[in-house]
């Protein structure tokens, strides 16, 4: 059988992208519908990711599957001493497909190629995140229209987001030009640095964060820098407040530009943001739903021709 | 020229692995599993070398060994000289190649990688073969085989 799972979208061709995009958009006109019916899908959260985990269970259950599985590694069997790949095999035998959010690097990969169902990575260690890549695509999508020639502003932690570096992949079919900000101590790796270049990828590195720098910018990507990334906490403690993004850098904003943050916010963008035009972290978010309703029925083998002529729709 | 008595006995049919470094000798010897092996094998060490001042050398009897079998020890030894012997006579000389894929051989060094946790077999793939480079299939780090940890 074809191994369907979703692992990551690095390798995703540009047709695949804007396929699944189309898909999820769909599910945006009509998210409430039978296609899933009798099916079951099972959410195995070996780490904690509450707000990942009610994303997919929502797209699951808005499809009419049944959803099965664990929010915290405390109940399941791993803590028994249990390797991944019993755990996957018996959840197998129940379920038609695993959406796996796991702490080490490369699990979701290793179980994709153990397990007898579709995998969907909902996050592996700091590896890869592609629910959250795609959600982040379509909101970009969404806001501007087009994913082409865009001013793409990263800001904060660009060392360990994860979600900054596959944005920074998956944006390489639409050319873009990034701006990376952030403190010596996260700034971009080197190697991704090499990847822009190889890829034809212009990027500006800068430390500066005011008005007049984002001015031009379509899309300013926020990120938290995440306390459970550091192993040195006064590291840590150095870095947190370095770029707050306040109300009153906005006013020379383009009027197209748009706030994004993977969520959840600790204090990197100020609250009055909110009820500007430019913050859209929140409809964000609700986008991840449509996003992995389309992940979920690709990786069972749903085409979007299948969801065009959809008949389960509930109105 | 006169010929100088050989410093390890000649081999009737098998393979010479020779210009091992001396200090990765114990390192061939366990990527090879030879510790395993039920021919008779000579071992040789510290002896001198022109080209090396000082090598290693082994010597399998009636034992060949596949390429892919051989390639890994260009993870540690890339320049050493391989000969088939046959009757006596050196039937065929070999370079060992980079493979474009380790499968269980090194260690990812990346601790969080799955493969550090779980049962389970190793696999790198090349990322630039001139500079040694590497990349964990599961986890993506990339790590400079100079530094790789034998399993």
């Amino acid at each position: 059988m074809e191994n369907r799972s979703l692992v990551t979208i690095a390798n995703y061709s540009k047709e695949k992208i804007l396929y699944l995009l189309e898909m999820a958009h769909e599910f945006e006109k009509h998210p409430n519908r039978k296609i899933l019916d009798g099916k079951v899908v099972a959410t195995l959260f070996f780490e904690p990711s509450t707000r990942t985990r009610l994303s997919f269970e929502t797209a699951a259950g808005r499809l009419g599957a049944r959803v099965i599985g664990f929010a915290d590694p405390k109940v399941t069997s791993g803590t028994k001493g249990e390797t991944l790949k019993d755990t996957i095999m018996m959840v197998s035998n129940y379920a038609d497909i695993i959406v796996m959010r796991h702490y080490l690097e490369g699990a979701a990969q290793y179980a994709s190629e153990v397990a007898p169902v579709p995998i969907v990575n909902a996050g592996d260690g700091a590896n890869q995140h592609p629910s959250q890549t795609m959600l982040d695509l379509y909101s970009i999508q969404k806001t501007q229209g087009t994913l082409d020639n865009l001013n793409i502003f990263l800001v904060g932690d660009l060392k360990y987001g994860r979600t900054v570096h596959s944005l920074l992949t998956a944006m390489r079919h639409f050319n873009p030009t990034f701006h990376f900000i952030a403190p010596d101590e996260l700034a971009m790796p080197e190697s991704y640095k090499t990847y822009c270049r190889q890829n034809g990828i212009r990027f500006v590195e800068t430390k500066e964060f005011n008005a007049d720098v984002l001015s031009d910018a379509d899309i300013i990507y926020m990120t938290r820098v995440q306390r459970e990334r550091f192993t040195d906490l006064m590291e840590y403690e150095r870095v947190k407040d370095c770029y707050l993004l306040k109300e009153d850098m906005l006013f020379r904003a383009r009027a197209n530009m748009k706030i994004l943050h993977p969520l959840p916010r600790v204090n990197e963008i100020e609250y009055s943001i909110d009820d500007t035009r430019h913050a859209y972290y929140f409809q964000q978010a609700r986008g991840g739903l449509f996003a992995r309703q389309a992940l979920i029925c690709d990786a069972l083998g749903i085409t979007l021709e299948d969801i065009k002529n959809d008949k389960t729709i509930i109105l | 020229m006169k010929r100088q008595e050989l410093q390890v006995a000649a081999l009737e049919n098998g393979t010479v692995i020779d210009h091992i470094p001396s200090s990765k000798i114990f390192e061939v010897i366990n990527l090879l599993h030879l510790e395993k092996a039920e021919a008779s094998i000579t071992i040789g060490f510290n002896l001198k070398s022109k080209k090396m001042g000082t090598k290693g050398i082994i010597k399998v009897a009636d034992k060949f060994f596949s390429d892919e079998e051989l390639n890994q020890l260009s993870v540690i030894t890339p320049n050493v000289t391989l000969c088939i012997i046959h009757d006596y006579e050196v039937t065929e000389k070999k370079t060992v190649c980079m493979p474009d894929e380790l499968t269980d051989i090194v260690r990812c060094p990346n601790p969080k990688c799955i493969t550090n946790n779980e049962p389970m077999k190793t696999r790198l793939h090349v990322v630039d073969k001139e500079a040694g480079l590497f990349q964990c299939h599961y986890c993506n780090k990339v790590l400079s085989i100079a530094d790789a940890k034998l399993l």
